[in-house]
């Protein structure tokens, strides 16, 4: 409730979160129309489609990372980011091999899952 | 008046008693099935009959919520799930006893029907895994990590009282089931399409997908849990690399939690969905895929065999250099294959269903990931023999279990290396080979170093010495009844017998399946010492008694305190400057010290959280089972309120006022000088009062 | 950035909050693993959206069922909230604001509501068309993995609203701050499974 003045320094440093939270936003922003833009508005081959998608959606989720909870690789000792890097090994493993299997799965008895 | 009862009770009916059917269609099989059924229901109703009673009688029904059921204290919620665990063992291993008896006069016939022997290998499996295992290893750790790495508590305290109600809430569940019958008859993987309602519309499979759904929830709570508290609450001092091996493998333990039951969580669910709203995830028809189910479930099956495995490890680990008198040996490379283990145990679980039909070369990269696993485990065995090498080892009873172990794990592991060839696993698929092996891993490697983990932190934890002539009864006994229940098993594999047929017709069967059929019977002897050790011990409790806490000669921090420990643990918080800290100021003469001042301690308040997790929980799985669906909105509707309802109390913990911690510790270090030490060769008589006469230069390297 | 080392992910409060700001780094770590774990459950859909994506059994596919515009406005709603939840925090932070905290609070609110309710509505216009779980495969793929994250969102603003109940009842005192923090990271967190889902289940269907 107190209506604190803030001191130089703290005053400084709302202005980079504030930044940083607009960044985030803008670069998010445009990490989102340009699929959407791509697909509604152009002709482009499936396979640069998907491509562009991937990647900006790759990106969007780092952006998301760094800007809007404020993990970067810079800083050190820093369990939440051992973290995050574990959980993609992971998924990497558990997602990948799923997708592997399954589909080599498909190719050998079950075609018509193939999409 | 007939609407009103399926409102009320969905479609539970008269045939879910265990007597039914044997009233309505009495045959020779219906009434052995009948009366087997009948016997197990009645045993679970007299259990909790008589548990009631004798709580009434001695009136102690406040004492168990005050300072139980209530209690947020990580020891005291340890033991209660010990106490489900120890439990559920009986069920299961009676369970498993009726299964080998079964097989042993199953030529040609036996006296199950394969419908009973279906529901019973199903809940061993699952009470063994679920809410034997796991609720096991989860209170060793919940007890011992805490004191090991000098906290007073875990991170979060009501979470853990959280887990533990949904524990509970299944073990309940799958308890039950037993009066309300009946059980899934899909095995404790329930592979769809067999568990989909076009083929099991029953309750049955609904049980084991609530009971297991509750059991997951709990668990990925614990992994959660356990690891905030290793990564944020070890006292000053206590580095990483300082913690006890005990430690390492619960952090593990809890990675291994938090990754691997989602996927379980995930495949339950799907399951669930596909039963309750005629979704098409694993069904036959309509773009349906079963191989997804096999898939997803085995994310989790593998990730999960080394949950159960790893804080057998560390107990091991503890125990061999305990015993030994040594400092572990290789803590390093023991630490580091623990990590490669944990890793390693995501990347391998296809070999559970080599059969299924992928490429080979896609086989060929899991079998062969499966054996590097063989690498590490193998540098933890060589440690383990080289920390008793050249030491003073005791041959006490958890050494006892320790050597069984060592031993016979790497028989089992041998035959792993054999299952993971995928072109021989071709041949021994789903066969008794199979259950040989996994039996091989999982009473060596799990329920040994549960049992002791029991041995060796029972002191610790009630302040007494567990009696060991019965103890040695036991441990032997388990030893020699799992060799011979399930040796002949590996032989029955290789002449084709497969896993879970109630009856054969190959006369050649007949002598191994009553060779294991004897193995049964001595566990079943290994069971009853188990009682009577406790039985024993609790009459011995005070010749026994160990009350200043040390009664081994320990090495890290859990034995630097009083036994029981009061529930902050430490009246100050001690710092630690290397390994073995407390074998290091025992040495040093720095034990047994007056602190220059105490200070208030603020500990966790009691909370009902738990306790109504649990009936919520419980409520809510029965009625989803039944479709009782009035009570499914109930419970949930009370669980909602509660959860929020806790977000608004604020004072939730208490504070011991200074004078009280010094006025506690200070009579313990009285008794402490007032109690003749002993040497390790007086360790198992009754004058080891729990003080250690401190180590000889020569016994540490 | 800011100048002392960071505690926890998401926005730190800084020493002039102490008792938040040290009980943060355990419970807003703890619910970071939690996240780290609902993940997993997430991949795990996902990859069993695209294990099933053959799974139509004749019914109705991406083509026929979904439709570029709501998901575009899901994902702008979802995207602001994020932003304006951002903006809470940082009221939170520097000027322990009340009122400011309040308004950005609400404004991410409504458009966690607005999101839950257009995405009620798509559903409903997939259901007209034909496009139910019980269809096929592919469907019920699809309705586990969506609504799963609009679950999310629901148990968000739930959530939200207790704290906004909390924040009338004991003022912005500490218990709220870490709540405060752990359900940004929610918010947020909730903002990247829906990249996911846009852009591998509505674009990549579309495409
Ligand atoms: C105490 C001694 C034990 C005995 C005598 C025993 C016996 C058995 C038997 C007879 C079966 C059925 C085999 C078949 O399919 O034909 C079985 C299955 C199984 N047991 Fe045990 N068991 C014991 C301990 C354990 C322990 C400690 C665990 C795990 C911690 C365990 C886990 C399992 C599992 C997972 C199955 C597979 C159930 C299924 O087929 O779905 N058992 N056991
Ligand atoms: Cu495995």
């Amino acid at each position: 409730m107190s209506h604190r003045e803030l001191s130089a320094a703290r005053a400084r440093e709302r202005a980079t979160e504030l930044k940083s939270y607009i960044t985030g936003f803008i670069l998010a922003l445009v990490l989102t129309l340009i699929p959407f833009g791509l697909l509604a508005f152009t002709q482009l081959s499936r396979m640069a489609l998907f491509c562009t998608i991937g990647l900006c959606a790759l990106l969007q989720v780092v952006v998301h990372f760094r800007f809007f909870l404020h993990i970067t690789l810079a800083r050190n000792k820093r369990e939440d980011l051992q973290l995050i890097l574990f959980t993609t090994l992971i998924l990497a493993i558990m997602c990948g091999g799923t997708l592997w299997i399954l589909f080599n799965l498909y190719t050998r008895m079950l075609p018509g899952m193939i999409p | 008046m007939n609407h009103l009862s399926d409102l009320l009770l969905g479609r539970l009916g008269r045939d879910a008693l265990p007597f039914w059917e044997m009233l309505k269609d009495p045959t020779t099989s219906s009434i052995i099935n009948g009366i087997i059924a009948t016997g197990a229901a009645a045993m679970v109703i007299l259990g909790a009959l008589v548990v009631a009673g004798l709580l009434t009688w001695y009136g102690k029904w406040k004492i168990l919520w005050r300072d139980w059921l209530t209690s947020p204290d990580h020891k005291k919620i340890g033991i209660m799930f010990i106490i489900i665990a120890m439990v559920m063992l009986l069920r299961a291993v009676i369970e498993a006893a009726i299964m080998r008896a079964q097989q042993a006069l199953g030529l040609g016939g036996g006296f199950l029907s394969p419908e009973h022997f279906g529901q019973l290998f199903t809940t061993h499996g699952t009470i063994m895994i679920f809410f034997m295992a796991m609720p096991f290893l989860t209170g060793v750790i919940n007890h011992v990590m805490p004191l090991q790495i000098g906290a007073r508590d875990l991170s979060f305290p009501v979470m853990n009282t959280v887990s533990l109600g949904l524990t509970a809430a299944g073990a309940a569940l799958v308890m039950v089931s037993l009066v309300l019958a009946p059980f899934s008859t899909g095995g404790w993987s329930g592979y769809p399409p067999f568990t989909e309602s076009a083929v099991n519309p029953g309750a049955g499979v609904d049980y084991w997908i609530w009971a297991v759904t509750l059991s997951t929830l709990s668990s990925t709570l614990t992994g959660i849990n356990f690891a905030v508290t290793i990564y944020k609450k070890r006292t000053r001092g206590m580095n990483l690399m300082r913690m006890p091996l005990f430690c390492w493998v619960s952090l593990c333990t809890a990675i291994l939690m938090i990754f691997g039951m989602p996927p379980l969580t995930v495949a339950t669910a799907l399951l669930a969905l596909d039963r309750y709203l005629d979704f098409h995830f694993f069904t036959a028809d309509l773009g349906g895929n079963m191989m997804n189910y096999i898939n997803l479930f085995w994310a989790f099956g593998h990730p999960e065999v080394y949950i159960l495995i790893l804080p057998a490890f560390g107990i091991y680990s503890e125990i061999f250099a305990n015993f030994s008198g040594k400092q572990l040996y290789g803590y390093t490379t023991l630490v580091i294959a623990t990590m490669a283990i944990a890793v390693l145990s995501f990347t391998v679980w296809l070999h559970h269903f080599f059969t299924m039909g992928q490429s080979a070369h896609v086989n060929a990269v899991f079998g062969i990931a499966t054996m590097l696993i063989g690498i590490p485990t193998g540098v933890k065995i060589y440690d383990w023999m080289l920390t008793m090498y050249r030491g003073r080892v005791r041959f006490s009873i958890p050494m006892v279990y320790a050597l069984g172990f060592l031993m016979l794990f790497t028989l089992g592991g041998l035959s792993g290396i054999i299952l993971a060839t995928p072109s021989v696993d071709y041949q021994v698929h789903n066969s008794l080979f199979l259950v040989a092996h996994f039996h091989n891993m999982l009473i060596p490697g799990l329920l040994f170093g549960m049992l002791a983990a029991y041995n060796y932190w029972f002191p610790k934890a009630f302040g007494f010495r567990l009696e060991e002539r019965w103890g040695y009864r036991a441990a032997f006994s388990w030893i020699i009844g799992f060799m011979l229940a399930f040796f002949p098993l590996y032989a029955l594999g290789l002449l084709g017998m497969p896993r879970r047929t109630v009856t054969f017709f190959t006369p050649a069967y007949l002598p191994w399946t009553l060779a294991a059929g004897l193995g049964a019977l001595v566990i079943l002897f290994a069971v009853y010492c188990l009682i009577m050790q406790l039985w024993q011990s609790v009459r011995l409790r005070q010749e026994n008694a160990t009350p200043i806490g040390d009664p081994w000669d320990g090495r890290s921090l859990e034995w630097a305190t009083p036994a029981p420990p009061p529930e902050y643990n430490f009246p100050v918080l001690p710092e630690v400057y290397s390994h073995d800290p407390f074998t290091e100021q025992k040495s040093g003469g720095r034990a047994y010290q007056r602190p220059e001042r105490y200070a208030d301690i603020t500990m966790p308040a009691n909370t009902a959280m738990g306790v109504i997790t649990a009936v919520t929980g419980f409520l809510m799985a029965f009625g989803l089972t039944w479709y009782m669906w009035w009570l499914v909105i109930a419970s949930g509707a009370v669980a909602l309120i509660a959860v929020i309802a806790r977000g608004y109390a604020r004072n939730t913990t208490r504070v011991i006022p200074a004078a009280e911690v010094q006025r506690t510790h200070e009579r313990w270090l009285d008794d402490v000088a007032r109690t003749t030490p002993v040497t390790r060769d007086h360790e198992h008589t009754r004058a080891n009062r729990g003080l250690a006469v401190p180590p000889e230069q020569g016994a540490i390297q | 950035m800011s100048t002392q080392p960071s505690r926890h992910p998401g926005l730190n409060l800084g020493e002039p909050h102490a008792e938040a700001h040290s009980a943060n780094e355990e419970f807003v770590f703890g619910f970071w693993v939690f996240m780290m774990s609902d993940f997993i459950i997430f991949g795990l859909l996902f990859a069993t959206y695209a294990t099933m994506l053959g799974g139509q059994a004749g019914g109705p596919g991406p083509d026929e069922l979904f439709e570029l515009r709501g998901a575009f406005i899901e994902t702008m709603l979802l995207l602001v909230s994020s932003f304006t939840f951002g903006m809470a925090s940082l009221a939170l932070k520097y000027r322990e604001d009340r009122k400011w905290l309040i308004i950005w609070l609400l404004i991410s609110l409504v458009l966690g509501v607005a999101f839950i309710g257009h995405e009620l509505l798509d559903f409903h216009r997939m259901f007209d068309k034909g496009g139910v779980p019980s269809r096929s495969g592919f469907l019920s793929a699809f309705f586990a993995l969506v609504p799963l994250h609009g679950l999310h969102v629901t148990a968000a603003c739930i959530w939200l609203i207790a704290l906004l109940g909390q924040i009338a009842v004991h003022g912005l005192d500490h218990g709220v701050k870490i709540s405060l923090t752990r359900l940004a990271i929610l918010w947020h967190f909730l903002d990247i499974v829906w990249i996911g889902i846009f852009s591998l289940v509505y674009l990549g269907g579309l495409a």
